[in-house]
């Protein structure tokens, strides 16, 4: 089986009903993507499926539709994307373990939307669980990424 | 109105060691009065040295012995350090420490001296036994109950401070000229000429000195960190995914595996056949360990499968069938002989009781699971040399001992690398995973295994929050509250948790009725009695563990009686409050939230709450919205008394965490046990906040008290009870039960 993640083509021998997360994490050595529920309730593994948020939890390996984008492929310390540097600005995070996940759904919002109202960010992102409760700087985060990639 | 008036500042002793090439600083401890359990502490005039400051040729390394669970501890440690060593954060490297005995975490020892303060009718012995209990607890390297940053405040600056004052010592002998001439800035130690000398090149020199002792410390208006924003060391890796936790540990070589635990608590394994398991793509073996069985694959998800496939017999558990029975031994527990302690008990509260009418009300407070969002995991390799261990854990050292006991070796010869943890609340104060990781490890010596948790084990075998409950009774009189009587009953945290360590923890336990018997109310008849319910499930410290529970009931308690007293929430607390910090956190917060009165319009309503845990008094505004989608939670406003604010950002972050930990877990958490099998297993039936939950959180730091407080804990225990305030204002529906989602809707 091949997949195309964050811009390379992996050559891949592992079940079809593999979860892509485990593909990600354990097969191709992703490990910006986390594992915290397994069951489509917390958000922590989303990535992009041809520029859609999902979460990869979710998806078996062999129904990947499309090019994968991670968190590691998103951005990176040294060319961060307009939301991972805004998540830096608000300095986000706590323990940050869900934040991988929440700069995903942001990103994929943000090539929808503009410029979302707060009720657009609540309904994207209440899929994402921050058990260290760092919610008002995610949405602080999103409007100013949202900022940035409007001035381009 | 903390006890610590101030660290005592020469309580600890500067110390200096020769390291391999270089030279470490930190502060000596000696033999101390209460013994370490482990080890039956030092030998009179033994010293061991708890090293802050690394320097040697490579460069300048800040130790940092208080984990990380996400709080932004490391930092703000190394800050305190680097504020008077002279460095820049961002060319200095940060080390988290080994297990070492020398770090000791002295500051959970007041809050205990409180409760232990001499009361009438308070058996000294039993007393002594929780002192001592927490102070072993303490003597552990322990991370836990708030206390890295008072803890760390004086003795990292001063290691700091030591280490530049003979550094520049150094520096002069080799110049020819008076330490006073020098300067240092950035690492480097600077004469009137210009010359510079950086610490690395010093690190020799100074390695063979006395170091200097009794440096007075900067003051706070000198700071060049404290105080004022920081950029967090760890931010850019959390803001790009490439920041490490245990989960994401990888060794060559390195074997996966899974386990498959009896399903309900405290069960056991009775028999299992794995070969459907075995017989699996990618499984390599399975083992018996404690609590069940464990599968090793080569991914992780490979022995998610393949524990699944295990066909096993359980052994039952002992706990109640159904959640009745718990609620009934609580209620049971309410009797003369299960009483645990009554520290507080003013005026004549019996004889107070037939005055006026008599208010009374049952409040409970269910299990919680800790749940932090990355499930614990754990790497241990048995090999030649000895054993490593590689996890997330706040308890290196009982760590360290019971995997020598698994692996038949010397403490000494087990390593312990504690890594970033994705999240803890208090669960990596328990070590299972890595006792079952190690159990595997002995029977594949070489190999690194790692065991993963799925979130349905970890959930389902946490060791829970505790579960409570509490009767109210009290009196009013001419608009005032006259007698206020608690009494709370739950099993106790602290034997179920350090029972699994194998310490027995004698006398009264302190978190029964922490949160509810030191609250700073002159009410004129006041008692707080607690009662030490039949331990039910097991249960470990849960963020503000007893204050958790008895927040919420004390604050329902003054809340129904000030009701009924007709008086104001907020002005009827600041007119009974006692303590001129506290008062200072209820007048803030009112004018926060521009507070006149619990109503704010047609189905909207505010309510007020403070507690004061972990030395810190915490008070929270919470505004409700009754809409036709449910409940809304508009706005809350915090005040906290910390003494001083270290880091502002981190403190924001932290607070408002707090208080979306507390409000979520009271909008629509529980752990429920049928017949000891847990019936939340993941975050589809154990939801917490939401982000489009959360409202708008107003924060603000009070910096009257001298004693500088962690506040990872307090925003947690006030955040519950004022939002039952701000409903019953908005609705008329008075909630007495956690959580609240069983008796209100509440807004996706
Ligand atoms: S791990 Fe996929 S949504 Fe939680
Ligand atoms: S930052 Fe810890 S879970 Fe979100």
């Amino acid at each position: 089986m091949q997949l195309t993640v964050d811009g390379k083509t992996y050559d891949l021998d592992v079940e079809g009903e593999m979860p892509l997360l485990w593909v990600l994490r354990d097969e191709i050595g992703i490990k910006g993507v986390k594992y915290g529920c397994g069951v489509a309730a917390c958000g922590a593994c989303t990535v992009h499926i041809d520029g859609e948020a999902v979460r990869s939890c979710q998806v078996a390996a062999e129904d990947v539709w499309g090019a994968v984008t991670t968190i590691n492929g998103l951005g990176s310390p040294e060319a961060l994307h307009a939301v991972q540097a805004a998540w830096v600005t608000h300095q986000v995070a706590q323990c940050g373990y869900c934040q991988s996940g929440q700069m995903m759904q942001a990103a994929a919002l943000l090539a929808e939307v503009a410029a979302p109202s707060d009720s657009e960010i609540d309904e994207a992102m209440r899929g994402n669980l921050c058990r260290c409760g760092t919610y008002p700087r995610i949405r602080a985060a999103v409007k100013t990424a949202a900022k940035t990639l409007a001035e381009g | 109105m903390g006890k610590v008036k101030t660290i005592a500042r020469r309580s600890f002793l500067i110390g200096s060691a020769a390291i391999a090439g270089g030279v470490a600083f930190g502060v000596w401890r000696y033999k101390t009065p209460y013994a370490n359990p482990l080890e039956g502490g030092l030998r009179a005039g033994e010293a061991a040295l708890t090293p802050y400051v690394k320097i040697d040729a490579t460069g300048v390394t800040l130790i940092t012995p208080r984990a990380d669970k996400g709080q932004g501890a490391y930092h703000v440690q190394a800050a305190l350090i680097a504020e008077e060593l002279d460095v820049d954060l961002e060319a200095v490297k940060i080390d988290p420490g080994p297990p070492d005995r020398a770090y000791w975490n002295t500051a959970l020892a007041p809050e205990v001296a409180e409760f232990s303060a001499p009361q009438e009718g308070f058996v000294r012995d039993a007393l002594t036994g929780v002192l001592s209990s927490v102070m072993k607890f303490a003597g552990l390297q322990i991370t836990g109950g708030s206390t890295t940053v008072p803890d760390g405040f004086v003795k990292l600056r001063a290691a700091g401070a030591s280490a530049r004052e003979t550094l520049k010592l150094a520096a002069a002998a080799r110049l020819g000229v008076e330490a006073s001439a020098l300067r240092t800035e950035a690492g480097r130690v600077i004469a009137p000429d210009g010359t510079a000398l950086t610490y690395e090149e010093l690190a020799a020199d100074v390695a063979k000195m006395k170091p200097v002792q009794d440096v007075a410390l900067r003051a706070p208006e000198g700071w060049r960190y404290l105080g004022k924003p920081m950029q967090r060391l760890d931010i850019l890796a959390k803001s790009t995914g490439t920041q490490a936790y245990g989960i994401d540990f990888e060794i060559e070589g390195m074997a996966h595996a899974a386990v498959k635990l009896a399903p309900a608590q405290g069960g056991g394994l009775l028999s299992y056949d794995a070969s459907a398991a075995l017989a699996m793509r990618g499984v390599r073996g399975a083992y018996a360990v404690s609590g069940g069985v464990a599968v090793v694959a080569d991914n992780t998800w490979r022995a998610f499968q393949a524990a699944e496939a295990v066909e096993a017999e359980w052994r039952a558990s002992a706990m109640p069938a159904s959640m009745e029975d718990h609620w009934a031994a609580l209620e049971a527990a309410f009797v003369p002989s299960h009483q645990d302690s009554r520290v507080r008990d003013y005026g004549d509260v019996d004889a107070a009781m037939v005055d006026g009418a008599l208010v009374t009300a049952d409040y409970r407070a269910p299990y919680l699971a800790h749940a932090p969002l990355e499930p614990v995991s754990a790497c241990v390799r048995v090999g030649e040399d000895g054993v490593d261990v590689w996890t997330g854990t706040q308890i290196p050292r009982f760590v360290q001992a019971n995997v020598a006991k698994i692996a038949g070796v010397e403490a000494a010869q087990v390593r312990v690398h504690v890594l970033m943890m994705g999240g803890s609340f208090g669960h990596r104060l328990e070590d299972d995973v890595v006792r079952q990781a190690a159990e595997v490890a002995v029977q594949m010596r070489g190999v690194p295994v790692k065991l993963t948790y799925s979130r349905e084990t970890d959930m389902a075998h946490d060791y829970t929050r505790q579960i409570a409950m509490a009767k109210m009774r009290g009196t009013v009189k001419d608009g005032r509250v006259e007698a206020y009587d608690l009494s709370i009953a739950m099993p106790s945290v602290v034997v179920s948790q350090m029972g699994r360590q194998g310490l027995s923890v004698p006398g009264p336990d302190s978190q029964i009725v922490a949160g509810a018997f030191e609250q700073p109310f002159a009410i004129p008849h006041h008692r707080v009695t607690g009662y030490r319910a039949d331990p039910l499930a097991p249960l470990s410290s849960w963020r503000s563990v007893g204050a958790s529970t008895n927040g919420f009931f004390y604050n329902l308690g003054l809340e129904e009686l000030i009701e009924a007293a007709g008086a104001d929430p907020l002005e009827e607390r600041l007119r009974l409050v006692s303590d001129p910090l506290a008062k200072q956190v209820l007048e803030a917060v009112g004018e926060m939230s521009g507070w006149d009165g619990p109503r704010m319009g047609a189905r909207r309503g505010r309510g007020v709450a403070m507690t004061r845990s972990f030395g810190v008094h915490c008070a929270e505004v919470v505004e409700v919205r009754d809409t036709d989608a449910g409940l809304v939670i508009d706005k809350v406003y915090v005040a906290a008394e910390v003494g001083r604010v270290l880091d502002p950002v981190s403190f924001e972050n932290q607070v408002q965490g707090g208080v979306v930990f507390g409000l979520g877990h009271a909008m629509n958490c529980e752990i429920t046990y049928e017949n000891g099998v847990a019936e939340q297993q993941n975050f589809d039936s154990f939801e917490g906040m939401r982000l489009s939950q959360c409202p708008e959180i107003v924060v603000r730091g009070l910096e009257n008290g001298t004693s500088v407080r962690g506040v990872g804990e307090p925003p947690v225990p006030p955040a519950a009870p004022a939002l039952a305030a701000a409903i019953h204002a908005a609705t008329g529906v008075r909630l007495r039960e956690m959580p609240f989602s069983k008796f209100v809707e509440f807004a996706g």
